[in-house]
């Protein structure tokens, strides 16, 4: 599977694996916006601690997500991005909607 | 510069094919011993521009895409990716960060993904021709009689 969904107290958590690019980018937003709908998280947490590899469409994946979340009145915090996916997260220019938290925090409660 | 080495390969604008492609051109271009930042700026490049292809060139139908991978001399990699598709009506727009048609979920990133992650992208396009993305990269190879 390619996303874990894990839900805690009103948050939601999406674990993603794997490879990210347009291909796969469908089912795991099918997957994420489904769960998301039906349980309205305050929080939705993007876990890209398992991806080990995305092009431009991960970034795409994060945008579509932060839609979702406004529309449904929560918001999104995105964790892990590896390091070799930071220069694409820069050029994005999204650190600037400040929804990037460093370490793993998340992942040791969620256990 | 001296030509070395050369592939090309041919397939179908569906996305299942996408990690096929970079996959493909990646496993060619590990002869020149490659780090694995240059392998994975060469796969995210080559991502990109497979995609623009499927979302973009064939938007409506199924078409081939061309790859053909050139080794030079001094570990020079280039990377010709052509399409038979719609072609790009102003490529400076195209090119430009954040632009793009492909709707919500697209970020409008390819091309300057493409630009921050190899040397030199050159970009030609005819409308209800085509378009031919010309990617190169030198890499700081490790093999020195390349």
């Amino acid at each position: 599977m390619d996303v874990k969904i894990i839900t805690d107290h009103g948050e939601m958590t999406a674990k993603l694996f794997g490879e990210i690019d347009h291909h796969k980018a469908r089912s795991m937003r099918e997957t994420i916006d489904s769960a998301a709908e039906r349980n309205k998280p305050t929080v939705l947490y993007l876990d890209f601690g398992g991806v080990t590899f995305m092009d431009s469409s991960g970034i795409g994946l994060i945008m579509g997500r932060y839609r979702t979340m406004k529309l449904l009145g929560g918001e999104v915090r995105v964790l892990n991005i590896p390091p070799s996916m930071e220069r694409m997260v820069e050029l994005s220019g999204l650190s600037a909607l400040k929804l990037f938290e460093k370490g793993c925090e998340k992942n040791e409660v969620k256990k | 510069m001296k030509l070395k080495n050369e592939m090309s390969l041919t397939f179908e604008s569906r996305s299942s094919n996408e990690g096929f492609a970079r996959t493909a051109v990646s496993a060619f271009i590990s002869q020149l011993d490659p780090t694995i930042g240059e392998i994975t700026d060469i796969k995210t490049a080559v991502s990109e521009a497979v995609t623009n292809c499927i979302v973009h060139a064939y938007k409506e139908s199924v078409g081939l895409i061309y790859i053909r991978v050139k080794i030079f001399e001094g570990a020079v990699v280039v990377i010709k990716i052509r399409d038979k598709g719609c072609g790009i009506a102003d490529i400076e727009q195209a090119m430009e960060p954040l632009f793009t048609t492909g709707g919500e979920e697209r970020a409008g990133l390819g091309f300057a993904v493409m630009q921050s992650f190899t040397d030199k992208v050159k970009v030609t396009s005819r409308e209800g021709k085509g378009t031919t993305v010309v990617l190169e990269k030198r890499l700081m190879s490790r093999i020195k009689d390349v």
